[in-house]
């Protein structure tokens, strides 16, 4: 059971990562969007949306801080494990409050707004359900096992583990001792990291950094060959004429 | 200089008659599908009024279009780089879909299935987006022929500015006044703002023809490119999650057909053409800084290609001989740049729009005739068009950001095309004087009333066709570029690739390849989910 956990469980979930990218990217580049909803409804996706977009970003840094930045270099810097845990405790806790406050508003909005909710489809709502529990699960874990005073020292364990699993070796001793809330945190993670090319969650990843980059205006030839004639694509339904 | 090619269009006002056959075409054509209900690539409006989307020339509320920052440089209004990235997660000024109309069906099934009773069964109106019976209080025509006003007047943002320009008293002759249609589509920009507000890149501009399209595989619907076009003529498609808009019928237009709102308008009033302008000075003609020059300033843009100088550099720049030909008879160029009868539409969103129009004389002449006066007679109609303020002013606020010198000057060159046509007509000598106080010669009036009243087919649309371009580089290398065996179903498809013949995008068979049936359900079916 460990090994499946903690050993092979991480790297189906990348695999699955990269390869449904690939996938998707291959075969469903047409189905690669936000599918916005902003259209039908404005007050609460502007209220809501950028409270939780912005709380899931310090959310994931806070993850990336905090698993892949190995205590000896924050202590190397200068910064003590206390300062360190009310940083990640409040900080945390912060970002984590807003994202569960916006998704939920997100998921009312969703429930309440008729067309909103008819443009919803079920691996959606699958969706929704592993995102929040993840949050969930998370944000649980880190306020169960911490007082301001003292926290759970992840860094010596799960993060141990997760620097490992780079390594190919994956240290399963290190994850033996991590209570249970933070072990159901991660397996729902994992599962959530490989769901994203299968969801809409897919479009944090066509996230538009280059447009800093590129002039205003975009000129393109057109393709090549027979003008306005190509085999039919997959996109806008056919209509049988 | 660098010479493009633009393909462009010239509408005609004084001849629409307001029937929206071009919208409906338009509409079977383009938007018939699911997601796309409340969509208009095309749409008539009524001036005065509110337009389609409601309101949408209020660009303090829209921030579609270009704006001068404070060092003078071109900035869209809705903000530039960084601060679009920041508020990309939700988009601060996106029109719903009520600001269009929301698109409902009629529950025609009762009209056959009813029981057999004493009442008469109904058909109500159900809307398309919440599957609930609705009340239908706007759609995309709602104010057609001044339905609604005076009362709704003052929402037409350009009454509010042309009253905050013309002075009190005019304030209530205005409503009995004049009312024209303006066709809409869009208006392939020389300066897109869409194209510049797209995070993805997936709005672009199409450099042979200056066709702005989306490319539907890139658009990941952050529908930045909705608020970015001022014209509001990009719309969302809600159940694909894509952004969509007039194509210029480029399928049509590709081969020599115009596009399918010209082919179908049954006034005629539509011209296509192309126009040959300096690609390199478009973004500072974009940024002159009085709004009033924009007009002038997007006239100095096209080239003649009648100046030998302008077709060696064409052909220099890659446009193919027969678009440099079309473009001499290019009707479009006779009506905006020789002629100067046409005017663009709002230049002071500094987009620089391809789509122009020939400003409506028939509400002068007709207001004039009311008046018991000779509506043709060239004194009158001079006269009338100084008088009639409102609409000039009216018009000016449309075509010429305020100035109403060239849509006067429009306007006396179309009334002195008139007279001077009458007195032909009628057999009487011409007035020499008629065409010389507008600037024209008399062969220049009868050769703009051709092409104004008379033009056939082949006059009003002059369209290259994309292939004969092809052809020339064809013939040049004898040999087609690539060598075909490549192709699916040719003579060199014998081998595999490494999974297997089917692997790949191009041998896949047209099926929805997502992998949850809810979405793909959604993309094709009108039905609703099980919940």
């Amino acid at each position: 059971m460990q090994i499946l956990l903690w050993g092979a469980l991480p790297y189906a979930a990348f695999a699955l990562l990269v390869s449904g990218l690939w996938w998707r990217y291959r075969y469903d580049r047409f189905g690669w969007t936000t599918r916005s909803s902003e259209v039908y409804e404005t007050r609460l996706l502007n209220l809501a949306s950028p409270v939780f977009h912005y709380g899931i970003l310090f959310v994931l840094a806070g993850h990336l801080i905090g698993l892949f930045v190995p205590a000896s270099w924050t202590s190397a810097v200068g910064v003590a494990e206390r300062p360190y845990h009310l940083f990640s405790l409040v900080g945390g806790t912060l970002a984590g409050v807003l994202t569960v406050a916006g998704l939920a508003v997100l998921v009312y909005r969703r429930r309440t707004n008729r067309p909103v909710f008819r443009a919803t489809t079920r691996n959606d709502k699958a969706m929704y359900l592993l995102l929040g529990g993840a949050l969930c699960c998370g944000m649980y874990a880190k306020l169960a096992h911490s007082t301001p005073a003292h926290g759970y020292d992840y860094r010596a364990t799960l993060a141990v583990w997760a620097r490992s699993l780079f390594t190919l070796r994956p240290d399963l001793a290190a994850m033996a001792e991590v209570p249970v809330a933070y072990q159901v945190h991660a397996v729902v993670g994992m599962v959530l990291i490989a769901a994203v090319p299968f969801t809409r969650l897919v479009h944090m990843f066509s996230a538009p950094w280059w447009y800093l980059m590129r002039p205003y205006i975009v000129y393109r030839s057109r393709p090549a060959g027979q003008p306005a004639e190509r085999p039919p694509r997959r996109g806008w339904e056919s209509i049988d004429v | 200089m660098r010479v493009m090619a633009q393909l462009a269009m010239v509408m005609n006002l004084d001849k629409c008659i307001g029937c929206h056959t071009c919208s409906v075409t338009c509409k079977q054509t383009w938007t018939n599908r699911s997601g796309v209900e409340y969509v208009w690539f095309n749409n008539v409006e009524t001036r005065p009024g509110q337009g389609y989307p409601r309101r949408w020339e209020d660009q303090d509320h829209w921030r579609g279009g270009w704006q001068l920052n404070k060092r003078g440089q071109l900035t869209p209004r809705s903000g530039g780089r960084l601060k679009r990235l920041a508020t990309l997660f939700a988009n601060p000024v996106q029109p719903t879909v009520k600001d269009y109309y929301e698109p409902w069906t009629y529950e025609y099934r009762n009209l056959t299935n009813a029981p057999l009773g004493d009442d008469y069964p109904v058909a109500r109106p159900r809307s398309l987006l919440s599957d609930k019976p609705m009340k239908i209080e706007w759609s995309a025509n709602w104010d057609d022929n001044l339905g609604g006003l005076p009362e709704k007047a003052e929402l037409d943002p350009m009454v509010a500015a042309t009253r905050q320009r013309a002075s009190e008293k005019v304030r209530f002759a205005f409503e009995d006044s004049f009312m024209f249609y303006l066709p809409r589509i869009c208006e392939h920009c020389l300066n897109p703002s869409c194209v510049a507000v797209c995070p993805s890149g997936a709005l672009y501009k199409r450099s042979e023809d200056g066709i702005v399209l989306v490319d539907q595989d890139r658009c990941r619907g952050w529908r930045q490119c909705v608020t970015g076009c001022p014209y509001k003529k990009i719309y969302f498609n809600h159940r694909t999650g894509k952004a969509e808009k007039c194509t210029f019928c480029y399928p049509r237009t590709e081969v020599g057909l115009p596009t399918v709102c010209s082919e179908t308008c049954v006034g005629r009033l539509r011209y296509l053409g192309v126009l040959l302008y300096d690609a390199d000075k478009v973004a500072a003609a974009a940024a002159t800084r009085n709004e009033q020059d924009l007009y002038e300033a997007q006239l100095g843009l096209f080239l003649d290609p009648e100046d030998p100088q302008v077709r060696a550099a064409a052909a220099r720049d890659g446009v193919a001989h027969d678009w440099i030909e079309a473009a001499r008879r290019s009707p479009v160029h006779a009506l905006i740049s020789k002629y100067r009868v046409a005017l663009p539409l709002h230049p002071e969103y500094r987009t620089m729009p391809m789509v122009w129009y020939v400003p409506p004389l028939s509400p002068v002449v007709e207001a004039l005739t009311e008046t018991g006066f000779d509506g043709e007679d060239a004194d009158n109609l001079f006269g009338a068009i100084d008088t009639l303020r409102i609409p000039l002013e009216y018009l000016a606020e449309l075509f010429t950001a305020g100035d109403v010198q060239p849509v006067r000057s429009a306007l006396e060159k179309l009334a002195a095309m008139r007279a001077h046509m009458r007195q032909t007509t009628f057999g009487q000598t011409p007035d020499a004087r008629t065409a010389g106080s507008v600037g024209l010669s008399a062969t220049e009036l009868e050769d703009m009333y051709r092409l104004l009243a008379l033009a056939k087919y082949d006059e009003r649309y002059v369209i290259p066709t994309a292939a004969v371009g092809d052809a020339e580089r064809l013939e040049e290398s004898a040999v087609p570029e690539h060598c075909r065996l490549d192709e699916q179903g040719g003579p060199g498809m014998g081998g595999s690739g490494p999974f297997g013949d089917r692997s790949g995008r191009k041998a896949l068979p047209l099926v929805s390849v997502e992998a949850f049936h809810g979405l793909r359900a959604r993309h094709r079916t009108e039905q609703e989910e099980p919940e």
